[in-house]
């Protein structure tokens, strides 16, 4: 079937033909015709990936649509794609975020607008292209190309300290990334033929780069070998993450960034990092994974803490957001390397409502920043009272960001906790009073920006948002509803997926039934609520 | 016709016409640039097939001239590359000899004489059939720093060449001497087989490293690198593009031969002394070239540094090592000759004047040259998918599998260190408007632009389907006896 098995390079490769459409054919004067075409083409890109969603069979075999070329013969590497449940979801969130980052951009970027929505194109190509990828080389290539087109978004369009940002922002990732090639190359070696002045014999299988391949000889590493694998992955993805205290790059990242920048950067770069982990370290690095929990754990757990805890110091409301997706990470990060069913979905779940509630949040600070370019809180209160529905609008996804049961923050969180509390029951006791830091900051920026009187005169007049702009949060909206009220086809979609990696990465856990608490058991209790 | 001369063909054919270019540019004087370079161009392709000739002609495994010379893949890969870096360096500097009013005649013979001696030293199986290619490159080379007469600059350019070059030819010959006084012999093979036999004499291994430090000086390797960056910029840029990829890839082809071959059996002494050779290059060629200002010198210490990469696999040895350099140089020359490419059409504002600051706003204004300028900061400092990517991959490839881990971790470390300034350029072109001073314009220089476009595709293609290129460097393995 023709279009399944090219419906993911379909996926992929429609954002850069509309970039190149808009390079070659639309002049940059024409500035309503670019919008168009980025719309049309972001739009139909996620109209593509729906039937991902429908077609995915989570019984089927682990990696579905997939699509293998010849590449470079000569080391082993192939043009190989495909998706498993953990990817369908990122893949919708990606195309769905893409769609909006356009969208939402229409007023507020006035200059270079050519150049804008190619860069925002290509970085979907990329971002797409990391979440397919089932080759080592194939993912890096996509991995790393797509840090140059967010270069130029944030130091284009940027903030004040654009250019700062910028070459941070690009160094800091790329640094993890280059030591992360040498932890592909050291497997590559072994898994053929070795390694040779160290004194590393190879498994002398044929010389592969595909991660399916790689994934089998997973138990056959040995330890010391993981240990480095894993070090060198692990500052990799650990900088996109990002995780304490690799973090250093994201509040100026963000803070910079023009509105569909941040949406981008919150929503779906920062799972690049988490879906590293989960992709390729778990079921890659088994026993060094085991061996690295409690590493992992501390830095999560202060990631949580710390980030809330300088997330409540915020004066600029972007800045805040930055620093609550800190914490919110390091939340992804505990459920994950709880390793255990509950754990791992949680962890994915709340990658995906992140994206929903951070990338609306940062949409919704775009939106008054168009009006009064600034963030500062102290520059508003009383909102509520100018714009009826902005706060309506910011009141749902603060609460699906805290974690307000029937929303979709509520969901993720629950079962992360629930994953770590079959693990250690300190940390989520620590975890989940730490709730109660993010509570506290987001309804403090809440009451701050929208009660009490208007201090400001230039408040008075603020316009409420228009329909576009509304039209580029309800989907949002939408999905946090659904994803708090019935959560059952998200973990569905997930389980068979999750299961696969708990299977290698704590084979012992899946040997005690007793322990296996069905995937679907929050959700019920959520419906309870 | 005898079978040492058909083997030797190319080189005879390419000297001929050289002569011919020379004798032509004398009674042309100062005008019919395009006449004289399309007469170069045309001696280089017909150079080519009289390659393509030789080498269907020749068996790889014979050595000729008395065990002198041999035609093996891994020559004819280094002869078509200097053929094609020696024809891209002819049409971007077309333009510029004729805007700067300089004689072609000279300036393109001697171009086509280095070429004939780097392609004798990648044919040399003799340490002295690849010494007098050496020199005759070398020699060459001299003049054309320093063509330039009415810029100082240039002048200094050729005196600090001339001077240091021709010491450390002597450093070489007098290692060769060494070597030859302790061993009896030049010839690689039979070197291989008498060190192989015994313990080598002390003196052995003083020429040995007499000649590391010769080689280090001809590929700009730290601690013996001062000169670049002086030479480079003084020298029109044309010349500098030229000894940043032709020269250079030359001096490794005979760095390969004579470490990998002839003095295989010393390994274990010199792969220290090359891997902290590269382990320096690497460091100093990037951290050195974060600060400079001027986009020549800038060039010059990223050519330093990417000297450091090619050692790695040097060090890498064995048959993938030697692969990897292959191609590695084949991406280097063209991404270093479009980056040049682009400098050279920059430079209206005096002899090798050109800061970073100059490139400001030129995205707004020429969209399709900074693209290009894009494509080539990336793939020197190695990001996908362009084809710096692809070649630094190889290379580190073939160093983690011959298990220099630490090696690649200090290469990519460096290479990520390296984007800063190469976005640099970058950030000037794209992200600033170029308020305040007054913006470099672009020099109308049609060949030269052809050669970025022909560059910049070419970046692309490797990048994105490097098999085929990999496939033609991977053919010599096997050449040099290794595995």
């Amino acid at each position: 079937m023709g279009f399944a098995t090219n419906l993911l390079n379909i996926i992929c490769y429609v954002p850069l033909l509309g970039a190149l459409v808009i390079v070659f054919l639309v002049r940059k004067e024409q500035t309503a015709a670019i919008k168009t075409v980025a719309t049309v083409v972001a739009g139909l890109d996620f109209v593509l990936s729906l039937p991902l969603w429908f077609v995915y069979d989570p019984a089927g075999p682990a990696f579905q649509f997939s699509y293998v070329h010849d590449w470079i013969p000569a080391v082993g590497a192939t043009y190989h794609v495909g998706v498993d449940g953990i990817s369908v979801l990122l893949i919708l969130l990606t195309t769905l975020l893409g769609f909006i980052a356009v969208y939402s951009s229409f007023t507020a970027i006035n200059h270079r607008q050519k150049e804008y929505y190619v860069f925002l194109l290509l970085l979907q190509t990329g971002m797409l292209g990391v979440f397919i990828s089932l080759d080592f080389v194939l993912f890096y290539v996509f991995w790393e190309a797509m840090l140059v087109p967010m270069y130029f978004l944030i130091g284009i369009w940027g903030g004040p300290r654009k250019l700062y940002a910028a070459i941070k922002f690009f160094l800091y990732t790329l640094f993890g990334s280059v030591l992360m090639l040498v932890g592909i190359l050291t497997l590559y070696f072994y898994n053929s033929s070795g390694l040779q002045a160290i004194g590393l014999p190879g498994l002398g299988h044929a010389p592969t780069f595909d991660v399916t391949e790689l994934f089998k000889i997973a138990t056959q590493i040995p330890p010391h070998v993981q240990f480095w694998v894993f070090l060198a992955f692990f500052v990799g993805f650990a900088i996109k993450v990002p995780m304490f205290p690799f973090h250093t790059w994201l509040p100026d990242a963000h803070v910079e960034a023009p509105t569909a920048g941040s949406v981008i950067l919150a929503g779906v770069l920062l799972k690049m990092g988490t879906y590293g982990f989960i992709r390729f370290s778990l079921p890659l690095l088994p026993d060094a994974t085991r061996k690295a929990v409690p590493w992992v754990v501390a830095l999560a757990i202060i990631g949580i803490v710390y980030g809330a805890l300088v997330a409540m110091a915020q004066k600029d409301m972007k800045k805040l957001v930055a620093y609550s997706s800190v914490s919110h990470l390091g939340f992804v990060m505990l459920g994950m390397f709880a390793l255990n069913p509950q754990g791992l979905t949680g962890s994915v779940l709340q990658m995906i409502n992140h994206g929903l509630s951070t990338g609306g949040l940062f949409l919704l600070v775009g939106i008054v920043y168009e009006r009064r370019h600034t963030r500062m809180i102290s520059e508003y209160g009383g909102l509520a009272k100018v714009m009826p529905v902005y706060a309506m609008l910011f009141m749902v996804i603060t609460m699906a960001s805290i974690g307000l049961p029937t929303l979709n923050g509520f969901i993720g969180e629950f079962t992360i906790l629930v994953g770590a509390f079959n693990r250690s029951t300190t940390w989520a006791v620590i975890a989940a009073t730490s709730l109660v830091l993010g509570a506290g900051y987001m309804l403090w920026l809440y009451q701050r920006v929208f009660f009490g009187e208007i201090t400001h005169d230039e408040n008075k007049t603020l316009k409420d948002v228009n329909l576009r702009e509304q039209w580029t949060l309800i989907p949002l909206i939408v999905l946090c509803f659904w994803i708090g009220i019935y959560p059952k086809p998200f973990f569905r979609i997930l389980e068979p997926s999750i299961r696969r990696v708990v299977e290698v990465v704590d084979p012992g856990y899946m040997n005690h039934p007793e322990l296996h608490l069905p995937a679907a058991a929050p959700a019920a209790h959520a419906q309870e609520e | 016709m005898r079978p040492d001369l058909i083997a030797l063909l190319p080189e005879l054919v390419l000297a001929a016409l050289a002569m011919g270019v020379l004798l032509a540019g004398l009674a042309s004087g100062r005008a019919r640039h395009g006449l004289l370079a399309g007469g170069a161009l045309v001696s280089l392709a017909v150079t080519a097939l009289a390659l393509w000739y030789a080498a269907a002609a020749t068996d790889p495994a014979a050595r000729l001239f008395s065990g002198m010379f041999a035609l093996d893949r891994f020559a004819v890969y280094f002869k078509a590359l200097f053929l094609l870096s020696s024809a891209l360096v002819i049409l971007l500097s077309v333009d510029y000899l004729k805007r700067n009013d300089y004689r072609p005649g000279e300036y393109l013979a001697l171009v086509m004489f280095a070429t004939v001696g780097m392609m004798t030293m990648a044919s040399g199986v003799n340490l002295a059939a690849i010494y007098v290619g050496l020199e005759l490159m070398a020699l060459s080379t001299y003049i054309l720093a320093g063509y330039f007469r009415r810029e100082v600059k240039s002048h200094e350019a050729a005196t600090k060449y001339f001077v240091l070059g021709a010491f450390s030819s002597g450093v070489l010959l007098y290692g060769l001497s060494l070597i030859y006084g302790t061993t009896g012999t030049l010839d690689l093979g039979a070197l291989t087989r008498v060190l192989a036999a015994g313990k080598p004499a002390t003196a052995t291994m003083v020429g040995m490293a007499l000649l590391a430090c010769g080689f280090l000086f001809k590929v700009a390797a730290v601690p013996f690198h001062v000169w670049t960056p002086d030479v480079y910029e003084g020298a029109p840029t044309p010349i500098t593009a030229f000894m940043s990829v032709g020269p250079k890839a030359a001096g490794f082809a005979m760095f390969l031969r004579v470490f990998l071959v002839g003095l295989a059996p010393l390994a274990a002494s010199w792969i220290w002394l090359v891997g902290a050779a590269a382990v320096l290059t690497m460091i100093w060629g990037n951290v050195a070239a974060l600060t400079q200002d001027n986009v020549k010198r800038m060039l010059a210490y990223s050519s330093i540094a990417h000297a450091g990469y090619a050692l790695v696999g040097l060090v890498a040895g064995g048959a993938a090592g030697v692969n990897s350099v292959l191609f590695y140089m084949l991406v280097y020359t063209v991404t270093n000759l479009g980056a040049f490419g682009f400098v050279i059409m920059l430079e209206s504002r005096g002899y090798a004047g050109e800061t970073v600051s100059d490139y400001a706003g030129l995205a707004r204004r020429h969209p399709t040259a900074a693209f290009g300028m894009l494509l080539f900061m990336l793939s020197l400092g190695g990001i996908p998918p362009t084809a710096g990517f692809m070649g630094k991959l190889y290379l580190f490839a073939a160093a983690v599998n011959a298990g220099y881990v630490w090696l690649v971790v200090v290469a990519v470390v460096m290479s990520a260190v390296s984007l800063y300034y190469y976005l640099r350029i970058v950030l000037q072109m794209y992200l600033r408007e170029g308020e305040g001073v007054e913006p470099a314009e672009l020099v109308v220089a049609p060949w030269t632009e052809r050669v970025i476009w022909a560059c910049g595709l070419a970046v692309l293609v490797i990048g994105i389907l490097p098999a085929p290129f990999l496939a033609a460097a991977r053919a010599t393995a096997g050449v040099l006896g290794l595995s």
